[in-house]
Formats: C-alpha cells, structure tokens, sequence
C-alpha cells in the first residue's frame, strides 16, 4: 500500500510542478460559469432551474480539457516506456495517475462548485447533494477519462478525438450527477442517484485501469 | 474456429456465400416493403403511422446486434489474435452506424406525430444517440494513427469498454420512466405484438441481417484485398 | 387499389414517406460505398498482379 502512496505522491508532485492544469482547470470552470448569466440573462428563477446543470457541464468540460495532458509528457519523453516496465503493474500505476489527476482538478472543482452555485442561484436545498454527488462523480470523470486519454495517445487530432470518446461514456455520470444535485430542491430524496454515482465509481475503479493500461502497452508496441 | 483463420479460405468461402446472401437479402426486403406498406393493418391508435415500426424496430434490433458482434470479433481479436476478428470488426462498425442512424432518425419522424415531440432525453434515445457516438469513436479511433495496428487495437478496446451500453438500451424501458414503449417482441411471456404486425417485422428484420451480412462479407473481402495490395506493393518496393 | 389514399397514409405522409425514403438512402448509400470500395480494390490488386 505504500508503494501506491509512494506512486500518487510522484504523480502529485508532477501534476503540481506543471502547474497548469489546477489553474487552467479551475479558471475555465469559474469563467464559463460566469458568462451563463450574461448569456441567458440574469432572472433568479431560470438560473436556479438550470444551475446544476451548468455546474456539472462545465465542471465536465474543464475536467476534460487536462486530460490530453495525463500520459501525454511520459509518452513524448519516454518515461512511458519505463513504468510500463517497472515491477509496480501499469493497472497501478494508472490508478495512481488518476488519484493526483483528480486530487489536481476534480477535487478543486468539487469544493469550488458551491461558490459558483451562488452566482446561479442553487436553490439552498441542493448544495449538499451538489457536493456530495461531485465528489462521487469528478472521481469517474477522471478514470474515464484516462481510458480517453490513453487511446487517443499520440493521435493526429487528439484533442477532438479524446472529446468524442470521453464525451459519451461521461453523459451517466452528469445525468445522475445532475439528478442527485437537483433532487433536494424537488422535494425527493438524492440517495438513489448517488448510490448509482457510487456504483458508477465502482465499475469506474475495477474497468478504467485495465482497459487503460491495455490502451498504454498498445501505444508503446 | 481456426481452419478460418486462413485469409484465403475465407476469400474462397464468402465468394461462394455471397452472391446467395445477397440475393435472399434482396429477396427478403423487397417481401418486407411489400409487406409492410400494402399488407400490414393499420393501427387502431396510430394509423397508417405505425408503418414507420417496420423500418424503425429492425434497425433498432441491428443497431444493437451489429455492436455486440463489433465486441465479440474486438474481445477474440485482442485475446486470440485472430487475424480475422480486427477486420471484421471495422467492416461491421460504418455498417453499424449506419443502421443506429436510421433508428434515430425514423423514430424521430414517429415520434414527432405520436408523442407530440421530435426528441426527448428519455433513457432509450439517450442510450442509443451514446450507441451512435461509440460506433463514430470507433471508426475515428480506427484511423487516427499512422500505425494502422495501432488504430485497430484502440478500436477494440474501446469497443469492449462501450459493450455497458447494450444492456442499458435493452432494459432502460423497464429500468426507467420512459416515453418510449416498453418490448413487445423481446419479452418473458413472449410477444405482445399482433401476428398480421409480427410477421412483416420479422421478414424486415431477417431481411436487414442478410443485408447487413452480405455487406459485411463484401467489405471484409475489400480489407483482405487491400491488405494483399500493400503486401505486394512493401514486396515490390 | 386507391392510390391516392395510400400515398397520403392517413395523413401521416410526411412522416411516413421521408422515414422510408431515408431508410433507403442509408442502405443504398451503404451498398454504394462498400461496392466502390470493392471494386477499386479488385481494379487494384488486379493491375498490381499483372505488373
């Protein structure tokens, strides 16, 4: 267990001297929520209808604008190579990746989210639901989106491509999210939709490093 | 399974399979049109409207078989290394796209008269517009590498990894609260459907397969040839 | 046989007809595509071998 804290502490350092993606993650999120009022004008009532919505949507496209950025360095400067292989299993070491990814940019996003619901006018009721179903969720988009990031891994075009794969596969993920975010505000419980936002992280953890770390051996043959 | 790993025993084998599928495929569809626009009885709550059914419930029926294969030849090609299994899972893939294409758009057309809507984000339609972009994500993933293998695997992976979406388009209509009706054919209990209506769909839909497994031998034959092509010309060279 | 009535399918002609028609646009413009595709490559392979 050590060596995959070992493994995250790595990663962590990494994502953070880079520097970028917390701040690009974060300024992207925070900007685009911002300009929805602008856009769609500032009645109290239509925000409030739409709010997590917007929240979940932009928190996913920010999510998704550090992904390229995951195996990205390791590949261009053959540090790849030598994880894949180090004794540690990639599987691992995937996960370890994902855990400072998240750490880097849905973690923030998850605490930054209430702040934003105030420019929206979240209905009170929600901001528990809100976080707790982001915290659920921001998880899954990392891992889902590092299968994403691992396929499209040295593509022409990988930008676009990594958004047509990702894009897909993350909309159960808002629809619950949403869901769960919303509920309190009807009246109706959130715990179904975050049970199913748990579940999703489980088949989350148990797919994405496989099928990622298969994607990675693919990319170095 | 391995006496058809041989290229050339499949081009010899589809070349005697082909014409026949191509025929009963043209056979069996022209029944269905004829079936299905003069034959079938109108619904006594949908009219003459219902006839989109025998279009839109056997792509529907394709849509989700041809990805489900797509898996299976990705799973044996990535685990077995069956120098078949690849090419045929990129010949299935525009195939497939093509008939989730026609699903969403004929239901759109049936929905628009019936439910009052062209589109409603309803489990069904969500699930099968994520069916649409997983083939599309396929195709792409396929041809955005220089190193065609490389492609080709990517492909596979991501095809096992969507295969989560087959069963949540098979049981959203019973799993969630959905506009979309509920299964009339494939069901505990057996069909709900009326014969003089079951009979028709199910010409389309054997007429559609055939349709489907005629161009999937032709496009697999097209890949093989092409493969040949850049053997004799890496030779030549 | 009214031909009149059957083309105005109950009044759903504007559903039913582009619905079909459209349908039959994708499979005609599958079988194009895969014919083409085969027949470049016969052409090919077959001015390749004679070479």
């Amino acid at each position: 267990m050590s060596g995959f804290a070992a493994l995250t502490a790595r990663e962590l350092r990494l994502a953070l001297r880079q520097g970028g993606d917390f701040a690009n993650v974060v300024a992207f999120f925070a900007l685009a929520v911002i300009l929805f009022p602008f856009g769609i004008g500032p009645e109290p009532a239509l925000l409030a209808r739409i709010a997590s919505g917007v929240l979940w949507v932009t928190a996913l496209l920010a999510a998704l604008l550090s992904l390229e950025r995951l195996f990205e360095p390791d590949y261009q400067d053959g540090s790849l190579e030598q994880l894949v292989l180090a004794p540690v299993p990639l599987e691992l070491q995937v996960l370890a990746k994902c855990l400072a990814h998240w750490l880097v940019t849905g973690l923030p996003l998850t605490i930054i989210a209430p702040l934003l619901g105030l420019f929206l006018h979240l209905p009170s009721a929600d901001y528990l639901s809100l976080v707790l179903a982001m915290a659920l969720g921001t998880p899954t988009l990392s891992l889902i989106g590092a299968i994403g990031a691992a396929l499209a891994l040295g593509a022409r075009r990988g930008g676009v491509l990594l958004s047509l794969l990702v894009l897909p596969l993350y909309i159960p993920v808002l629809i619950f999210g949403v869901a769960a975010s919303e509920a309190a505000a009807m009246g109706l419980s959130p715990r179904p939709h975050l049970l199913l936002l748990a579940a999703l992280l489980a088949a989350a953890l148990a797919l994405a490093p496989w099928a990622a770390a298969a994607s990675l051996r693919g990319a170095l043959e | 399974m391995q006496r058809f790993a041989n290229p050339a025993r499949f081009m010899k084998l589809s070349a005697a399979l082909l014409p026949w599928c191509a025929m009963a495929a043209a056979l069996l569809l022209a029944a269905g049109f004829y079936l299905a626009l003069f034959v079938a009885p109108p619904d006594y709550q949908q009219g003459e409207a219902v006839r989109i059914m025998y279009i839109h419930v056997p792509s529907a029926w394709m849509a989700s078989l041809v990805y489900a294969l797509l898996a299976l030849a990705s799973a044996v090609g990535l685990v077995w290394r069956h120098p078949l299994a690849h090419i045929a899972a990129e010949a299935a893939a525009p195939l497939g796209a093509g008939f989730t294409l026609m699903c969403l758009v004929t239901g759109s057309l049936w929905g628009e008269p019936m439910w009052g809507t062209w589109w409603v984000w309803d489990a069904r339609l969500t699930s099968v517009l994520v069916l649409f972009f997983l083939y599309l994500g396929f195709i792409a993933l396929a041809h955005a590498f220089d190193d065609r293998s490389r492609g080709t695997r990517a492909a596979a992976i991501l095809a096992l990894v969507g295969v989560v979406n087959l069963p949540i388009i098979k049981f959203s209509v019973d799993w969630w609260n959905t506009l979309h009706q509920p299964a009339s054919v494939f069901r505990i209990g057996g069909p709900t459907i009326a014969p003089s209506m079951l009979w028709p769909l199910l010409v389309m839909a054997l007429g559609f397969m055939l349709f489907f497994a005629a161009l999937l031998l032709l496009r697999m034959r097209t890949a093989l040839m092409d493969a040949k092509l850049r053997a004799l010309k890496f030779g030549a060279a | 046989m009214d031909w009149a009535a059957f083309f105005a399918m109950g009044g759903y002609a504007r559903f039913v007809w582009p619905a079909y028609g459209l349908a039959l646009l994708v499979m005609l413009a599958m079988l194009a595509y895969a014919l083409c595709a085969y027949c470049r490559a016969k052409r090919a392979l077959d001015a390749q071998e004679r070479s």
